[in-house]
């Protein structure tokens, strides 16, 4: 199967009818393909995250990453950005599933879509991924070491978000769950709560934790980069979504 | 972990961004993910001027052994200096 793909920024209608920036990624040569929502980090809108884009249309998905921030800093560099969402508090929850919503429309209508899509979010993005499956109906969700969705910010801390595991009964779709053994938000026992929740609400989850990994396993231009777990992670990822989003013999 | 831990003051002065000097008004302090320096975690400064836009920043991303030097080396100076001067 080819790997030819198209990248390029776009525009994309998000929450409340605002028009924000994002970076779409698509494959070239099929006839029909799933649609992934790219959630990027907490660092923000940037290069890393926009090759794992492009990495999801070389296998054969449609990836669109909405930029976040695109609000609080239209035009600006992904850093400078990222500093003045951050400053104001971070992403708020309606604003990230209205965004969410936005681009998953979107990707829907794309010429070639299959009608699925899943959602994919890391660090931040983790948790927002989950929030986004329990908002709306996908296909597929996956969080990667995404803190507080079980457990509050500690004390102290002036984080606009809280838990939000008291959603797992309105999880619209299978969750992937990829986390680091060694990471502390969210905690192996934060993880294991959160895996009873779903199991006791009957929702379809699988959780893999990696040992030797901590938070940000999956970014290679970090230091806490785990080759090992990154690429079985990514091996988990290609199995889950092709069971979900794929398209029959795509 | 994203902390969004930050501590915001006002600040008189200037600084040395992308597009030259620039008045700052704000600085904000925060232990986070960096987005350059070879860390999970950093103490980071911003040095800003919002009424600017968001490019107004001169940015450090500090190892927390480096800031703790760093609020020594400030405090040291300003301490040392001669009377009438600060």
């Amino acid at each position: 199967m080819s790997d030819a793909l198209i990248a390029e920024t776009i525009t994309i209608t998000g929450h409340e009818g605002h028009e924000i920036e994002a970076y779409l990624a698509r494959p070239l040569g099929r006839e029909s393909f799933g649609g992934v929502v790219v959630i990027h980090h907490m660092p923000g809108y940037d290069g890393g995250t926009k090759e794992i884009a492009r990495r999801f249309a070389a296998h054969g998905y449609a990836a669109l990453m909405p930029n976040l921030y695109h609000r609080d800093a239209p035009g600006a560099s992904p850093d400078d950005a990222a500093a003045t969402a951050r400053a104001k508090g971070g992403v708020p929850d309606e604003r990230l599933v209205g965004d969410v919503a936005g681009a998953a429309a979107h990707l829907r209508a794309l010429d070639g879509s299959n009608g699925k899509v899943g959602v994919i979010g890391y660090c931040s993005g983790g948790r927002q991924s989950f929030l986004a499956a329990c908002s709306m109906q996908l296909d597929a969700a996956v969080d990667c070491y995404g803190a507080f969705v079980v457990g509050n910010p500690p004390e102290g801390m002036p984080l606009k978000v809280g838990p939000i595991a008291h959603l797992a009964p309105s999880l619209s779709c299978p969750l992937l769950g990829l986390f680091g053994a060694d990471d502390q938000y969210p905690s192996p026992e934060q993880v294991d709560e959160l895996d009873k929740i779903l199991t006791e609400a009957g929702k379809e989850h699988e959780f893999h934790s990696y040992k030797g990994a901590g938070h940000a396993f999956f970014s290679v231009d970090r230091p806490a980069y785990r080759v090992e777990a990154a690429n079985d992670g990514w091996q988990k990822i290609w199995d889950f979504f092709g069971r979900h989003l794929a398209s029959a013999g795509g | 972990m994203c902390t969004y831990m930050t501590e915001k003051i006002e600040v008189a002065g200037s600084g040395k961004g992308a597009a030259g000097w620039f008045t700052l008004t704000d600085a904000t302090v925060y232990l986070d993910h960096p987005v350059h320096a070879p860390a999970e975690h950093t103490l980071n400064i911003d040095f800003l001027n919002p009424a600017n836009g968001p490019s107004a920043r001169v940015a450090v991303e500090l190892t927390a052994e480096s800031a703790r030097a760093l609020a020594r080396a400030i405090e040291t100076t300003l301490a040392s200096a001669p009377p009438g001067l600060v």
